[in-house]
């Protein structure tokens, strides 16, 4: 088993802590939380410490922050019904767009690869694209797909293709139809009994990783039309399989899950308050994988952990929050 | 008010008697766990939303329907609906949820339901119950709170 090391624990926040985000070259750390604020937080002399606080843009909880692929914009997403944008280009963080439309609590927020699109999603069981041109945002579809709440929302690594996670206990996947530049929903994944929470592609973005209320981890297959292994894809258009179910393990709700892009390592965040890591088999079969716990940290936090992010570049380094009001840094050895 | 009553004539339980303090609560070198019948006294008195009763006297909550394990840090709760398809489950369920999330530790981690077979719609509310990002987002709503805080507030 490896340990997790905890490098820092990060206070600032009042109340829970929903969400931590790396800037793309992991030279800062965004959070936030109930207290309706975003801090960054950088390095200094090896630790890290508040650079910037940014208040007044929302006048509820924020859910979930996301840095642009470029890193110069930061996307918030509120209970307040409103995302807003945040750029850095009078050399200090200001929130220069806000996007309106849900009709109630949005939930999570994630830029395309290219940083060209921005998807939201809300409370009000719609997922919402933005197009971005010249700092100017404009809504180009609005998907009303799931039959409930929608909880997460996360672009594949280098394509513009979105999945999204619901309190419906499913994840559907989106593409643009190039013939009538319409998003449709190209797949459902069906297999979780309650609320899935998060998920995570991996690097190339043929898989997926979801977490849920149903205390499981379930990784999911794309198979493109003419698949090796002869999975039927109905209109020509790829299907995603559950390859495994990773149970016994979490014992209360999984708020969050997030893929490794260096070293492939799934970590996940569970209601009692444990961070647990898994790995891939070496010898597991590609369509019928196999993941082994490689380490649990117990009493990560002392409540529930809400969210859990890999360093982008600093293979082994993660970020956590809770509703304990801590972020904390750690460091995975093998 | 009167005539939109869902349950016009709730059947009334009898209050169980105080609870009486040991030489041994009073002592304070002897550590004193929480016990069902602490958490128990933390609920039974707050407010029906539509009754000028309390939950123990609807018999909304009893002792027996309580389980704590202090190590684990855990409370578990079962409520009962005084009707099958009492529109009020979820505000009840919420009004437990906040006074427990008010009073007790932090570390508590708390899980509130419906006594399994007295409503109709009992997934849906134990699963609404369960979500603490919905119930952070009620909590934020001025009027829910208001509403909920009138059922928790003790009588005068």
């Amino acid at each position: 088993m490896g340990t997790l090391e905890l490098k820092q624990t990060l206070t600032g926040h009042r109340g829970r802590v929903w969400n931590v985000c790396w800037h793309p070259n992991g030279t800062c750390l965004a959070s936030c939380g109930e207290d309706k604020s975003i801090i960054i937080w950088g390095q200094q002399d090896s630790k890290w410490v508040v650079k910037t606080i940014l208040t007044e843009g929302h006048t509820r909880t924020i859910r979930e922050i996301a840095w642009s692929p470029c890193g110069n914009y930061i996307a918030s997403a509120s209970f307040d019904s409103t995302t807003a944008v945040w750029d850095n280009k009078s050399g200090q963080f200001e929130c220069n767009a806000t996007l309106e439309g849900h009709e109630n609590e949005v939930k999570s927020v994630s830029w395309s690869c290219n940083g060209h699109l921005l998807a939201t999603c809300s409370r009000d069981k719609s997922v919402w694209i933005w197009e971005i041109n010249d700092d100017e945002y404009e809504c180009a579809a609005v998907i009303n797909a799931h039959t409930q709440d929608v909880k997460k929302i996360r672009w594949h690594p280098n394509e513009e293709v979105v999945a999204s996670a619901s309190y419906d206990n499913t994840v559907r996947i989106f593409k643009e139809d190039v013939e009538d530049n319409d998003w449709s929903c190209i797949d459902i994944l069906s297999s979780h009994t309650s609320t899935v929470w998060s998920l995570a592609w991996n690097k190339e973005g043929n898989r997926i990783a979801t977490c849920s209320d149903d205390q499981t981890v379930k990784i999911w297959q794309e198979y493109k039309p003419d698949n090796e292994p002869g999975i039927v894809t109905p209109k020509n258009k790829s299907v995603w399989k559950c390859v495994c179910t990773i149970t016994g393990y979490h014992t209360r709700t999984i708020y969050d899950i997030d893929w490794c892009k260096t070293t492939g390592l799934l970590v996940t965040a569970c209601g009692d308050d444990i961070i647990r890591i898994f790995k891939e088999d070496s010898d597991s079969d590609p369509h019928q994988p196999s993941f082994s716990m490689v380490c649990s940290m117990g009493t990560a936090h002392v409540q529930d952990v809400n969210c859990v992010q890999w360093h982008p570049t600093v293979p082994g380094q993660l970020a956590s929050a809770s509703d304990d009001g801590l972020v904390k840094i750690w460091f995975y050895n093998e | 008010m009167e005539d939109s009553f869902e349950n016009i004539n709730p059947k009334l339980y009898k209050k169980i008697d105080e609870r009486k303090i040991t030489a041994e609560d009073e002592d304070e070198d002897i550590v004193d766990e929480f016990d069902a019948r602490e958490i128990f006294d933390l609920i039974r008195n707050i407010n029906d939303p539509e009754h000028p009763l309390t939950l123990e006297e609807l018999n909304v909550v009893e002792q027996s329907l309580i389980e704590i394990d202090n190590k684990a840090s855990t409370v578990h709760i079962k409520f009962t609906p005084t009707i099958p398809h009492c529109s009020m489950a979820t505000l009840i369920g919420l009004s437990i949820r906040v006074q427990l999330l008010r009073v007790l530790p932090s570390r508590f981690k708390v899980s509130v339901e419906i006594t399994p077979g007295t409503h109709i719609s009992e997934a849906a509310v134990n699963k609404q119950l369960a979500d603490k990002e919905r119930i952070a987002a009620a909590l934020e709503n001025n009027h829910l709170l208001e509403v909920i805080n009138q059922c928790i507030g003790i009588k005068c």
